[in-house]
């Protein structure tokens, strides 16, 4: 018993050496490598969260970046910006599609007050660290949410996040992991009215489906949906008003590495940011989501549509 | 206003998406056989080393052991500040820590399988230590270690799927992708294709074992 | 090397932390929830795989098919699986539990029908000499002497089971698997550690599990006839 005791605390010591060694050192200078596009100006690399809307995004980017002549390598589905914000920050990514109020408060300023979409970009410019930049701001936006199915809104009257002060003690909300611990998120949905939910259901964020599927059957009573989400015109789901701004303005924004944009590229960008709607978003989405597009072809459509692919 | 049942597979969907298939499952091969052919390199020195020291072999089944219980999205995850988040290596490498857990016992008992008067005759034939190894030791191993690669092979183009949880994946992105958008159709399609992979590789072992080991096929069934 | 030395140090103080071991996501409800997922799943398993695996490795019939079934069900990607069952039928118990089925299953099925199919035909000559029938043979010889492989199948799927029901967290459920899902993201590596410690911790508790039990159910006789580890 002790002998085989011994044999795997030694076995377990001499597995994580050997991890720890493999780690680190194989790799550098390694053929088979994939190219890593730290920050030259020969190729672009334009990164997206894991949910379908940022892989949109990012292949309209991809695409009008694409149109103007230049060099893009996609990298799709990193995940979380907890995740991916610091890839951006080491040059790795390029471009990445953002939402400005939510790379405020959840990697530069966890405590910014800014809510209007002016207010957080002059934050964002004078607080982002160097070697990045967000570019113009389109008008279309995607917030967070708290969303209720149509029975719980009925049944307590709930217009606004406040008329949940004296309910959320029976009510189980549900969002992605990252948000039990973000401000634009259960922390901040406490601090500012003062609400304590009954269970928060954790999802991954690609998992809007399964959310959409446990609000509609009541198995959780709100949920942090995203409001370009088709599913909720299309379940009479309720998204409660937010008058305390716990959810900031979320304004599609690219966040670049700015040694790997060039002027050409800013440009391509901007055009793209200058002619994105709210409205645009919405739609397409609904293509992705309910007719089971893929979100390059949709991207596409809509560079051709709005006169951005060449 | 309802949408009609979605189907468990569009098959429109396929033929439109087969350079993409194509794509993925071209890298998924990648990201589950590179881990098999490096844990293969080093299993065979480190079960030669346990099978001539037995000190050593309880502490390395112990290690192969602990390797095989990490799940593996954790060890994936764990390997990114050291490989970083787009390198294939931060699949790979712990991969090979996975393969190794198998390889590595397999390569042991495959060496213990040579019977001892063959090694005896082969010492009397004047093969010295390294010479036996190669030419009678590894020969006569051959079936079981093939056993372990076809185990490890199948496990490794299995769970490379799960690295989609950290952006990469091969096929496994189109489970992601069905996901998140309650589509079925690419789940099923990147499950399958990773069964097709999977039997394909195990069958390619098989053929690979009768060249490797022409007198078992002389001598009809050896293990 | 010195990230990594942080790592450890880091997933040391979140075990130790006093509020990781109370409440809804504390490690005693996280840990029984895992503990739940994968008895479950191999209490199923097991029920299947070992009628299926008596049955064809008594009669002899059968056996290719059985074994051919058993590779394609190992190379079914567990994750495709859950996020399959996950998108048809919602999210529950039934989306954790069916993959984790379908992954136990192969191993003890394989090893249950190569156990029974390996017994001496002698021996069972001799039992059916000495007046067994079919179900006696099964229970009195063929399954004790093929019990060291059936062991070994169980073994081999109730580790990994064990570590991959970590991937209920992906379909929003509990278990060990939260901490690393979770810890992804947002970033807590500590987190992630910590999990896989547990997680590690469970398996090999697992397997001293399976070592104490081969010294009380297998015979003695048959100890050492195959690789214990």
């Amino acid at each position: 018993m002790t002998r085989t005791f011994r044999g795997a605390i030694i076995g377990m010591v001499a597995a994580l050496t050997l991890s720890a060694c493999g780690g680190g050192g194989d790799d550098a200078g390694n053929p088979l490598d994939q190219p890593s596009g730290g920050g030259g100006q020969a190729n672009l690399v334009v990164g997206s969260a894991n949910f379908p809307e940022s892989q949109l995004l990012a292949e309209i980017y991809a695409q009008a970046l694409t149109a103007k002549g230049l060099k893009v390598t996609k990298k799709l589905n990193i995940g979380s910006r907890e995740v991916y914000y610091d890839q951006v920050k080491s040059g790795a990514i390029s471009v990445m599609p953002e939402y400005n109020g939510a790379l405020l408060t959840t990697s530069v300023d966890e405590n910014s007050t800014a809510v209007t979409t002016d207010e957080i970009n002059a934050e964002l410019k004078a607080k982002l660290p160097p070697s990045l930049e967000m570019l113009a701001s389109s008008q279309a936006e995607d917030k967070d949410s708290v969303t209720v199915n149509p029975q719980t809104a009925a049944k307590y009257n709930l217009k606004s996040i406040a008329d949940l002060k004296p309910v959320a003690k029976d009510l189980t909300i549900g969002g992605p992991s990252e948000f039990k611990t973000r401000t634009q998120g259960l922390v901040g949905l406490e601090k500012k009215y003062g609400l304590t939910f009954k269970k928060f259901q954790p999802f991954d964020a690609n998992a809007q489906a399964s959310l959409v599927k446990l609000l509609k059957d009541n198995k959780i009573q709100a949920a942090d949906l995203f409001t370009t989400d088709p599913a909720i015109t299309e379940n009479k789901f309720v998204v409660l008003a937010d008058p305390q701004n716990v959810f900031s303005a979320q304004n599609v924004t690219p966040l670049v590495y700015k040694q790997a944009v060039n002027a050409t590229a800013r440009a391509a960008l901007d055009a793209v940011s200058a002619k994105l709607t709210t409205q645009d978003l919405l739609d397409m989405m609904k293509q992705i989501a309910v007719d089971k597009k893929d979100p390059d072809v949709v991207a596409k459509d809509w560079l051709a549509k709005s006169g951005l692919n060449g | 206003m309802i949408a009609m049942r979605e189907p468990l597979v569009r098959w429109d969907w396929i033929g439109d998406h087969t350079g993409e298939l194509g794509e993925l499952s071209a890298h998924h091969l990648k990201l589950a056989l590179v881990p098999v052919l490096l844990g293969l390199i080093l299993a065979i020195p480190l079960g030669v080393l346990c099978a001539h020291w037995p000190t050593l072999y309880p502490p390395t089944v112990a290690g192969a052991n602990v390797l095989y219980a990490l799940p593996s999205l954790a060890l994936f995850m764990l390997f990114i500040p050291y490989t970083g988040l787009f390198s294939d290596w931060t699949l790979m490498l712990p991969l090979t820590l996975f393969t190794l857990s198998v390889l590595v016992p397999n390569v042991v008992d495959g060496m213990r399988s040579v019977p001892e008067p063959v090694r005896q005759a082969a010492t009397a034939m004047g093969f010295g230590g390294l010479r036996r190894l190669v030419r009678v030791e590894l020969p006569i191993a051959v079936p079981v270690v093939i056993a372990g690669v076809r185990v490890a092979t199948v496990a490794s183009i299995s769970l490379v799927s799960v690295g989609v949880l950290i952006g990469n994946g091969g096929l496994g992105q189109l489970f992601i992708d069905g996901y998140s958008r309650d589509f079925p159709t690419p789940i099923v399609v990147g499950s399958a294709l990773i069964v097709v992979l999977a039997l394909v590789s195990d069958a390619a072992l098989v053929a690979a074992q009768r060249l490797l080991t022409p007198w078992a096929r002389a001598r009809g069934r050896t293990t | 090397m010195n990230v990594f030395a942080d790592q450890v140090r880091e997933a040391w103080r979140w075990l130790t932390a006093a509020a990781q071991w109370h409440g809804d996501d504390g490690i005693p409800h996280r840990f029984s929830q895992h503990l739940g997922y994968c008895v479950l799943a191999l209490v199923i398993a097991a029920v299947i795989a070992l009628a299926l695996g008596l049955l064809v490795g008594h009669t002899g019939r059968g056996g290719f098919v059985i074994v051919s079934v058993a590779n394609v069900a190992r190379a079914i990607p567990t994750l495709g699986l859950l996020l399959l069952v996950v998108t048809v039928t919602s999210i529950g118990l039934t989306p954790v539990i069916v993959p984790l089925i379908a992954l136990a299953v192969p191993p003890i099925l394989v090893n249950t029908y190569e156990g029974i199919r390996g017994v001496d035909d002698d021996l069972k000559d001799a039992a059916e000499g000495m007046g067994m029938t079919g179900w006696r043979v099964l229970t009195r010889v063929e399954v004790p002497v093929a019990l060291p492989l059936i062991m070994l199948g169980l073994r081999t799927a109730a580790i990994q089971v064990v570590a991959t029901a970590t991937i209920a967290a992906v379909a929003g459920l509990g278990g060990l698997g939260r901490y690393i899902v979770d810890g992804l993201a947002r970033k807590d590596y500590a987190s992630v550690v910590g999990g896989s410690v547990l997680v590690v911790g469970l398996a090999l508790a697992v397997q001293l599990g399976f070592a104490g039990l081969r010294r009380v159910v297998i015979s003695p006789g048959l100890r050492g006839m195959s690789r214990t580890s």
